[in-house]
């Protein structure tokens, strides 16, 4: 185990051709279709997906709440799929937090230490540091009903994190919290992981926090993992067209492969004009293809240049930061616009004119599907 | 207009007070059944059992009307009828400890039944747990002596039990159940194990099984989960179950008169043999009294013990 490889850091959970069946003959739900991952250690990995996706799913089988149907778990290279929770190294963050209610928030935060037989003021030195980890020392000795939302969520981190384990479970932690406070717990858990290097799984429906919080995404849907990537390679390269729709606006436009390179497709499209599209890996495209480009990639023109998209201008909608524009392509489909409002821009852009989109370099993706 | 104006409010809180008055009436008058249950139908006969033991027994039963506090004295000594020493009365002594005896095993018997039994129901999916609480409570739909005397049925020297045990040759003569304290805790945990079942049930199904799934993660095991966790959790239910067996327990009629036989006696049947036989209804009613102080305190200890543990956790 000590091999950590050339600069690759060594897997902390992985999993091998995981599924899990819930329920048996005709009411059997399968929630986890041979799911295959691996998770760094150190990383801050997010598991991404609509609900009823498999992600908690997943994350209870990490757990140990349920055990998977089929395939094999292993955390640091040992399978721990006979394993009890109360036998694994790793704690959960849950989503409404389940803290104790006859407990106080020393309490609920050394309980954990406590059943593993830690002696007495070990225990309480650890409380007090977590306490501290958390900003929460005033409120030591209070009973967790008496304390806010935001407050019960930094108990169960800290709770959680007491024991020291290998991987820290986040299930859906800050869905309940309202938006102010959930990005400073954004920002908060972004702290802590670097602070105690603890490798976390995140789970959320979210997908701009999962953008601003994850070294590496997993998007999920139907009990499969579609796409595993950096935020950057999940939302500038979307590999299906479901990952594609669910992180962020997109346009999707229909073509035909012209010819192949590394890594890149020369695609004649259906709105006239050529471009050069990004491949995912394993993917082979041929005939027609569907590409995506982000609305902020592309660039309206009032004087379009032979390899633009030609359309009218039908809609523009102010956002403060940004403005988007609505194309009607000449071909028929529509295609959206995003762009930054610099101050002192020109303003000649109305709607009903014809216009043009220019797609920028290295910007559209083609789909797997 | 303007001439009328100051009247205005004088006439506006005449009618506020009308109405409050109005409304205060028919506050009373609908709560009077209420009240009239509560002074007549349970302080009332209390007043007047605490008023007879205070009396002179008649020849015949029923009382005279001559204030005496021998009853009271009867609970717990008696006279020697030829020397006329003092003693402990033994007899009511020996009944009262087997009473609360029985009454406390009765109780923690049927919280180690009952407990499981609430468990299994309340972890069971939410359509099928009706049909469980259903099976429960089926019980009460008999009579009462009926299902002691079916009890009995099973326990007799020639009953199920010693049948099927002589037929298997583990015995070859019966083994004597029936006018024993066993055969009345027996019978007293068949006919009161469901209301155990019930408020610990009761409880179970509100408690919230992620906090069970928290305790699994934090490293705690089966046991630890149970004693840290659930049981502190579903105390009221704990609580609720044990009064509700404990109190008619110790107040048990019908089933130590039948499994018990006249030997086997409980404060009941005690109680009764004076309002009957004995002729001495000052000393029922004394013992009537002495039955529910013992309840009080019982209760009070209790109640005292399970919000000081539960404040060692707090």
């Amino acid at each position: 185990m000590s091999t950590a490889g050339s600069g690759e850091r060594r897997s902390a959970i992985e999993a091998l051709g995981v599924s899990k069946i819930f329920g048996n003959g005709d009411d059997a739900v399968k929630a986890l279709d041979s799911v295959d991952v691996t998770i760094r250690e150190n990383e801050f990995f997010t598991l991404l997906g609509p609900s009823g996706c498999g992600k908690t799913t997943l994350l209870r089988l990490i757990a140990g709440f349920d055990f998977p149907t089929e395939g094999e778990i292993r955390l640091y290279g040992e399978d721990i799929a006979p394993l009890p929770p109360f036998k694994r190294p790793v704690n959960t963050v849950f989503q409404n937090y389940a803290l104790f209610p006859h407990m106080t928030v020393a309490q609920n935060i050394g309980f954990g230490l406590e059943m593993l037989g830690k002696p007495r003021p070990e225990i309480d030195q650890r409380v007090t540091q977590m306490l501290r980890l958390v900003r929460m020392e005033e409120l030591r000795n209070r009973r967790t009903s008496q304390i806010s939302g935001g407050q019960q969520q930094r108990v169960a981190l800290a709770r959680a994190l007491a024991p020291r384990p290998k991987v820290l479970l986040l299930d859906e932690p800050l869905s309940a919290l309202d938006f102010k406070l959930r990005k400073d717990m954004q920002i908060e858990l972004k702290r802590l992981q670097h602070e105690t290097g603890i490798t976390f799984i995140f789970v959320t429906h979210d997908q701009e926090e999962a953008l601003t919080m994850s070294d590496r995404i997993a998007v999920m849907s139907n009990g499969r993992i579609l796409q595993i990537g950096s935020p950057r390679d999940i939302y500038d390269r979307p590999a299906e067209r479901f990952v594609a729709n669910f992180i962020g606006d997109t346009n999707f436009l229909e073509g035909k492969v012209k010819s192949l390179a590394k890594g890149k497709a020369r695609i004649a499209l259906a709105a006239g004009g050529e471009v050069d599209a990004g491949i995912s890996e394993g993917v082979e495209p041929k005939g027609n293809v569907t590409i995506v480009v982000r609305p902020e990639h592309a660039a309206i023109l009032t004087k379009p240049g032979k390899d633009a998209l030609k359309g009218t201008l039908e809609t523009i909608i102010y956002f403060g930061t940004d403005t988007h524009f609505h194309v009607k392509l000449a071909s028929g489909p529509h295609f959206i616009i995003r762009q930054q409002n610099r101050h002192g821009a020109k303003d000649d852009l109305k709607t009903g004119m014809p216009v043009g989109v220019e797609i920028g370099e290295n910007a559209a993706q083609v789909l797997k599907d | 207009m303007a001439l009328d104006t100051p009247s205005l409010p004088s006439r506006a809180a005449e009618i506020a007070a009308e109405a409050d008055r109005r409304e205060i009436r028919s506050r009373w008058l609908l709560s009077s059944p209420a009240l009239f249950i509560i002074l007549f139908a349970a302080t009332g006969p209390l007043l007047i059992v605490l008023i007879f033991s205070f009396l002179t027994p008649g020849d015949y039963g029923g009382i005279v009307w001559k204030p005496s506090s021998h009853a009271w004295f009867q609970v717990l000594f008696q006279k020697d009828i030829f020397d006329d020493t003092t003693t402990f009365a033994d007899a009511h002594l020996s009944i009262l400890w087997r009473s609360v005896k029985l009454s406390f095993l009765t109780t923690i018997l049927a919280l180690i039944f009952g407990f499981p039994t609430a468990y299994f129901i309340a972890t069971r999916a939410e359509k099928s747990r009706d049909i469980w609480l259903f099976l429960i409570t089926i019980p009460f739909w008999t009579n009462l002596l009926i299902r002691t005397f079916a009890v009995q049925e099973v326990i007799r020297n020639e009953g199920i039990i010693n049948t099927v045990l002589i037929k298997l040759g583990i015995i070859s003569n019966p083994i004597q159940i029936m006018f024993t304290d066993a055969a009345i805790l027996m019978g007293m945990l068949y006919v009161y194990l469901p209301l155990m079942v019930l408020p610990l049930y009761a409880s179970m199904e509100k408690l919230d099984f992620r906090l069970v799934e928290a305790g699994y993660d934090l490293y705690a095991n089966r046991f630890q989960v149970l004693r840290r966790v659930i049981i502190p959790l579903v105390k009221p239910g704990i609580i609720a179950g044990s009064i509700l067996v404990f109190i008619p327990s110790l107040g048990a009629y019908v089933t130590p008169r039948v499994l018990g036989g006249g030997k086997n006696m409980m404060l009941g049947n005690l109680i009764e043999l004076q309002f009957g036989q004995g002729r001495n209804w000052p000393l029922g009613a004394a013992l009537s009294i002495t039955l529910m102080a013992i309840v009080m305190v019982a209760l009070m200890v209790y109640v005292r013990y399970a919000s000081r543990s539960e404040a060692r956790y707090g």
